[in-house]
């Protein structure tokens, strides 16, 4: 079969199990009062749209953070500024301030997944369709498989489509900027994975790599002469791109010091609930969330985070080629995600999946079983640690990977 | 007797492709569901709570039991399992009761039950000649279970309409399997299965009867004759025994002559073309004087569940005229094969126009009958060329005009992608698969086809965007059906054209 028609059949089986698993609940459906993500981004519709841009951040009166308050940086506000004015179109009462908290019906619920698949459609998979084609090694047969996996990669699916977010703009981004650097156009892919950050800060997980990638690449172009101005080229863009997003914020000095408060909630602690990370794990053993103090705690993520990212940042710098960029990209996410403080457990999107049969079993226990008594919690955190042991030995073979180099790899994983 | 060259070993893509589909069908089970659904709640509720001489005259529901008696056990059956779910849903007053466990259950019968679909595919892939060496997306065995385990049609109807076809669906295929191995006993005793399980089937049993009775009964020994005899008989008398006393009801439910000639969504058959021709004279009758406006009958055929039908200029049809108009269109077919049988090829060549033929003319005929004709078809398509090109024309134009059953938002994006998916698959297959010797439909054709995307777009975003959806709400189902119609008359005539005109036996036989 021609390849034009593989792919668009990958891509339509891709389309239908998204939007089937739309059909299903979302995230805090039916339970008063806070409800959850998807009341949070309806929210943020409400807010940006009622609100002027200086009162976004800011607890008032009339925006109380304390109810979903806004926590991604300018750019998602942007997003749900622009979903606010099709919502106002269709009906008012969806970003009535005040009036609208709660508000759930069909087609609410309809337009809402109807605005993920818009922006899936309209970054994220063209992305993954142009990733495919021009960046797999292998037959045609083989980047059609790659590209088949990618788009039924269920983590993504069910947390856009089924509890309710927007990872795919930011992963669609970051992927446009990948694909940018591995056609050689850096400042493009800059621009690209810079907007990627001011729509998540999650993506600071990859930013090491793509730092360490170019910074590499203009010092091997020679630091004296044509890699210097690639490098203050690339400076200019991000630099150019990051005032773009933040011009509103940037009036008072007040304003960017409190987005960055909201983005970056320290006062949260190390972890919240289950996450497969080293604290939550280790946790289980040591009481370290109320053992050590909360500086203590930051400085021991931030120093083990940059432990484990230092070695495969280190070699990128060193060798700036894609493949060592790819698995940089791996590392890094991996790192970030198991050592960082506040980790959320959505953030494995960044990494990789896991060995199904220990899942299964465990899921299939946590669902018919009764958890005993004295651990009401249990089934939750076995799934955890299994999960962060898998992350462990992950991070621990790609930095290998990285760091030996073998000859002659070809590679099919999935960067993002 | 040819069987076909053993399967290659590695069936894992079979497997693949069969948990795929039951996943996506998981996944629909939160979609909207017609109400098919009530019905088959009601006949669960009626067959568990009440005694079985009660069944056929139970009527607190509008939907009443009008299934033959083996499916009647059947929904027996399952509302022995339906208790451990929720037991509300077998009271019989509790009409229209639909709890998340009742859509659970039900919704997993049909994945369930569709495992006798994937069996029988499966037995469909071993009558195909293989080609070895060939990858395996031109295998013709791939193809063809794509076409039927992922079949569009069979997916919105069963899945989301809600009905058990892909179950009755899976007899017929394995009957006709049966047939293809030379297992005739087998053959028949599923076909008599089938009628008793839904007897819309009787629109291909003619196929059947000569196919059986040309081969078999005249060519050996009368022995033969007889024990075909028994076993179709004593199927009968296996489902319709417990109901001998009460035959007259039992019949009366199950041919409700009651209803108009078309249903309220015309189907896309003949008398679609007949009432817009109807309709179309009246209008120029009158604009020319020709007619005189007060003198002509009120043809009223739009709005409404079922209606009686009074054409204005042309003359109104009777549920006879339509049996004579259905006969009349297969006879030739039938006598064709009497007159030189093709072997298995030659009846399911027949089967096909049987089952078209009837949806062609038939009375009160719905649209979801279109798959009994592109179903079977499927299997002609995998083997010969033009078949394929027929088989592209009816199963494009036959989803399609299954759109309409449908018609919620949430519900659209899904039957856009599916209809794209399965479209873009069996013309891209067949396409590898016929690559020698051109293009397999022509320009016309394809025009034609195209021509669904703008129908598409007018009926669904932008005719109710204006001042006629509120006087003419049913516009867009009638262009629609009308459209469809051609394309349906248009492989019909092609069906019978490649009959009529094949005629030899030894040429590339690939099915015997």
């Amino acid at each position: 079969m021609e390849n034009w028609s593989l792919f668009s059949l990958c891509v339509l089986l891709g389309l239908t199990s998204r939007w089937a698993v739309s059909f299903h609940s979302y995230s805090g459906a039916g339970k008063p009062p806070m409800f959850g993500d998807y009341e949070a981004q309806r929210h943020w519709q409400e807010v940006t749209y009622n609100l002027p841009v200086h009162e976004w951040y800011f607890n008032t009166t009339n925006n109380d953070l304390n109810y979903w308050g806004l926590d991604y940086p300018p750019l998602t506000a942007y997003h749900s500024l622009v979903c606010a004015y099709v919502a106002k179109l269709l009906n008012p009462e969806w970003v009535e301030l005040h009036a609208s908290r709660g508000y759930e019906s069909h087609s609410h619920k309809l337009f809402m997944r109807a605005t993920v698949l818009f922006t899936d459609i309209l970054i994220y998979i063209p992305a993954v369709l142009l990733y495919c084609f021009y960046f797999c090694d292998g037959f045609s047969k083989q980047k059609v498989a790659t590209a088949l996996c990618i788009l039924l990669y269920p983590g993504l699916i069910l947390i856009d489509y089924g509890h309710f977010q927007y990872n795919s703009v930011s992963l669609g981004l970051a992927l446009w900027g990948i694909l940018g650097l591995g056609l050689g156009w850096d400042l493009f892919g800059s621009l690209a994975f810079t907007l990627a950050l001011n729509y998540k800060q999650m993506e600071l997980y990859h930013s090491l790599p793509f730092f360490c990638y170019l910074l590499g690449k203009c010092i091997k172009q020679g630091l004296i002469g044509r890699g210097f101005f690639q490098l203050a080229k690339i400076s200019l863009t991000v630099l150019v791109t990051f005032a773009l997003c933040w011009m509103p914020f940037l009036s008072d000095p007040k304003q960017p010091l409190q987005v960055l408060h909201r983005l970056f909630p320290f006062g949260r602690g190390l972890f919240e609930d289950k996450v497969a990370n080293t604290w939550c794990s280790l946790n289980v053993l040591i009481k370290i969330k109320t053992l050590l103090s909360r500086e203590t705690q930051l400085f021991l993520s931030f120093a083990l985070t940059l432990l484990f990212i230092l070695p495969s940042s280190l070699k990128l710098l060193s060798k700036p080629n894609l493949w060592q960029f790819k698995l940089a990209l791996v590392n890094s996410s991996l790192a970030f995600f198991l050592f960082s403080f506040q980790v959320h457990e959505k953030s494995i999107l960044l990494a990789f999946w896991f060995s199904l049969v220990a899942m299964a079993a465990l899921s299939f226990t946590s669902v018919w079983l009764e958890p005993p008594a004295k651990f009401p919690d249990l089934f939750p955190v076995l799934v955890s640690i299994l999960s962060f042991l898998h992350f462990l030995g992950f991070i621990i073979y790609f930095n290998l990977v990285q760091l030996m180099e073998p000859q002659r790899k070809k590679s099919q994983k999935k960067t993002n | 007797t040819v069987m076909a060259a053993p399967m290659t070993n590695d069936q894992s893509w079979f497997y693949a492709l069969a948990l795929g589909v039951s996943f996506l069908k998981c996944l629909l089970i939160n979609a909207y569901h017609s109400t098919d659904f009530e019905v088959h709640r009601n006949w669960l509720a009626l067959t568990h709570s009440l005694p079985v001489s009660q069944w056929y005259y139970e009527a607190t529901s509008e939907w009443t039991l009008d299934y033959p008696p083996l499916f009647a056990w059947f929904e027996y059956g399952l509302s022995h399992i339906a208790c451990f779910f929720d037991k509300e849903m077998l009271v019989v007053p509790n009409l229209n009761y639909a709890s998340p466990a009742t859509v659970l259950f039900q919704r997993l019968s049909v994945i369930v039950a569709d495992v006798v679909f994937f069996y029988a595919v499966k037995e469909c892939c071993k009558c195909l000649r293989e080609d070895k060496g060939k990858d395996l997306l031109g295998k013709p065995s791939f193809i063809l279970t794509g076409l039927l385990l992922w079949n569009f049609g069979l997916l919105i109807v069963d899945h989301i309409h809600f009905q058990y076809n892909g179950f009755l669906f899976g007899v017929l295929l394995l009957s006709i399997a049966r047939h293809c191995q030379n297992r005739h006993f087998e053959g028949a005793f599923l076909f008599s299965v089938l009628l008793n399980l839904k007897h819309i089937y009787l629109y291909i049993a003619p196929a059947y009867g000569i196919y059986l009775l040309r081969c078999f009964c005249f060519t050996q020994s009368n022995a033969v004759l007889v024990t075909l005899g028994t076993i179709v008989l004593s199927t009968f008398a296996v489902s319709f025994g417990p109901f001998i006393g009460q035959l007259p009801q039992v019949l009366s439910r199950l041919f409700p002559f009651k209803r108009g000639l078309c249903h309220a969504y015309w189907a896309p058959n003949i008398w679609a073309l007949y009432n817009i021709a109807d309709k179309a004279f009246s209008i120029l009758g009158v604009k020319f004087r020709l007619l005189d406006i007060n003198k002509l009958p009120k043809a009223s055929m739009t709005g409404g569940l079922v209606q009686e039908f009074q054409h204005s200029v042309l003359p109104s049809v009777s549920p006879l005229a339509t049996l004579v108009c259905t006969l009349l269109s297969i006879l030739p077919a039938l006598f064709k094969i009497w007159h030189r049988p093709n072997g298995a090829r030659g009846f399911l060549r027949c089967l096909v126009i049987c089952a078209l033929g009837s949806f062609m003319f038939g009375w009160h005929v719905h649209e979801k009958a279109i798959l009994m004709a592109i179903l079977p078809l499927s299997l002609l398509a995998v083997d010969s060329r033009k078949d394929a090109g027929i088989f592209l024309m009816l199963s494009v134009t036959g989803h399609y005009s299954l759109f309409p059953l449908l018609f919620t938002t949430q519900e659209l994006p899904i039957k856009i992608f599916l209809m794209l998916l399965f479209t873009i698959f069996s013309l891209a297959s067949l396409k590898t698969l016929f690559r020698k010797g051109g293009a397999l439909l022509n320009p016309l054709e394809v025009t034609y086809l195209l021509g669904l995307i703008p129908l598409e777009l007018i009926c669904e975003f932008v005719y109710p965007l204006t001042v006629w959806q509120k006087t003419f709400p049913f516009l867009p189902l009638m262009l629609t059906s009308v459209y469809c119609a051609l394309g349906v008359t248009y492989a019909f005539i092609r069906l019978y054209n490649s009959l009529l005109t094949c005629s030899d036996t030894t040429k590339k036989t690939k099915m015997q």
